[in-house]
């Protein structure tokens, strides 16, 4: 029975030690990736605690406030994440957040959860538009000319919509 | 037990008066606190004292030009999206997303030729919305009807229940997203009458302003319950057209000279 419950002991006192390490080493601020915005500034829009365990909760109840009612001036934005956390990729650009070992995917692979944001938001800073693709950072290399988009002489966008001459009528006599 | 106090409550008497005074405020000068009101209103988020409405005169619309279907794709990124690799042309023009597209129709009795731009008519009364299994399709209070893609199934019923073809599907993981037009793979989208631009306190769409700089001014944008607004006033001194009218979905965006 002594000697049972000695050895629970020392398994106590070691996993509360492990514990306590990993505590330590997450709560470090090295979790911030150096050579962002946010490196430089000394919290986020909440206490860095809060942010850790409520993030999440923030940009859920902020989504459904921007999109139904129309309220785009709030605290809690994702695109005020990426301006923040993402880091220079010393090209002039920005590293996506979502890149392995980058700020967003760095924590959420390291507890294994999914995330799904930049599937369809962006995950770089700057709107990556051909009107700031020249000039702004994070500029997207792939962008496609509108012009070759329309002019190509394959492309029926337009004549697939407009309607055939047969359809016309038939719409018509009807 | 203390005596009872020759002396009134004066304290009694200084909330009935400032009481009274503020009543007398209410009564005296209701614009104060009607603006007031709106303030509240406007930090609360969009409001139903607005619906923005769109009005097209096919007389302006040129045959050939696509300015505001450029303007369009440009402003909300569908033109970042690209062809997916080995997809045939066919495939490529039957899916990529159009949130407004270009209509020629002729008359063949009279051989008249009418152009004009077909888009989200963002109907009062919403088809899509009302098939929608998730309420991911909905009608902002101002009128804009919207998809909300957190949580769009990608069902596609509202897709077959749109009488104006509006809607489009992603059929591709998207590489290049903008800012002000997230999109992804597995979400039906539609024209939202711009309205990043106008949460931004802009009363111009993409189109409109595209529209206009051609020179053409076919386009007109505006808030359909201001009956000074300039829409409302064109609406009001020229006949218009709705789409289907026979559905009775009233319509924001109309038509003249159809």
């Amino acid at each position: 029975m002594g000697t049972s419950a000695g050895i629970r002991g020392v398994f106590r006192i070691l996993w509360g030690g492990a514990l306590v390490v990993l505590s330590l080493s997450v709560q470090s601020g090295s979790a911030v990736t150096p050579g962002s915005k946010a490196a430089g500034l000394d919290a986020c829009v909440a206490p860095t605690p809060e942010m850790r365990r409520n993030h999440m909760d923030f940009l859920k109840h902020d989504r459904s406030l921007t999109v139904h009612q129309g309220i785009r001036d709030i605290k809690n934005s994702l695109a005020g994440c990426v301006d923040c956390h993402a880091a220079q990729d010393g090209g002039g650009g920005f590293k996506p957040v979502n890149d392995t070992d980058q700020f967003c995917s760095g924590c959420h692979a390291f507890m294994a959860v999914d995330l799904t944001c930049f599937q369809c938001h962006r995950n770089t800073p700057g709107e990556g538009d051909a009107t700031t693709a020249s000039t702004g950072p994070g500029s997207v290399e792939t962008i496609q000319p509108l012009e070759s988009l329309f002019e190509s002489p394959t492309d029926t966008l337009h004549s697939d919509t407009t309607l055939s001459q047969h359809q016309i009528d038939s719409r018509r006599e009807d | 037990m203390t005596e009872p106090s020759e002396q009134p409550n004066t304290k009694r008497r200084e909330f009935i008066g400032k009481s009274l005074l503020a009543a007398g405020a209410a009564l005296a000068a209701p614009q104060v606190l009607l603006i007031v009101a709106n303030v509240r209103a406007e930090t609360q988020g969009v409001s139903s004292e607005v619906r923005w409405g769109m009005l097209v005169d096919t007389n302006k619309c040129v045959d050939g030009c696509t300015s505001c279907v450029d303007a369009c794709h440009r402003e909300n990124g569908v033109d970042l999206l690209q062809r997916p690799t080995g997809q045939q042309d066919e495939m490529w023009n039957a899916q990529r997303p159009q949130w407004i597209r270009k209509v020629k129709l002729r008359d063949r009795q009279t051989g008249r030729v009418t152009n004009l731009p077909v888009m989200c008519q963002h109907c009062e009364f919403p088809p899509c919305a009302d098939v929608c299994p998730t309420g991911a399709s909905f009608k902002r209070a101002d009128g804009i009807v919207m998809v909300d893609r957190h949580t769009c199934i990608g069902c596609r019923y509202c897709m077959m229940a749109c009488p104006y073809k509006a809607r489009s599907f992603i059929h591709q993981n998207v590489e290049n997203k903008m800012v002000r037009a997230p999109r992804g793979k597995g979400c039906v989208e539609s024209c939202n009458l711009c309205v990043h631009r106008i949460d931004a306190g802009n009363a111009t769409t993409a189109c409109q302003e595209a529209c206009a700089k051609e020179g053409h001014h076919a386009i007109l944008f505006g808030d359909l319950k201001d009956p000074q607004s300039a829409i409302s006033l064109a609406l009001k001194a020229q006949g218009s057209y709705q789409i289907r009218a026979d559905l009775e979905l009233n319509t924001g965006v109309r038509y003249t000279n159809l």
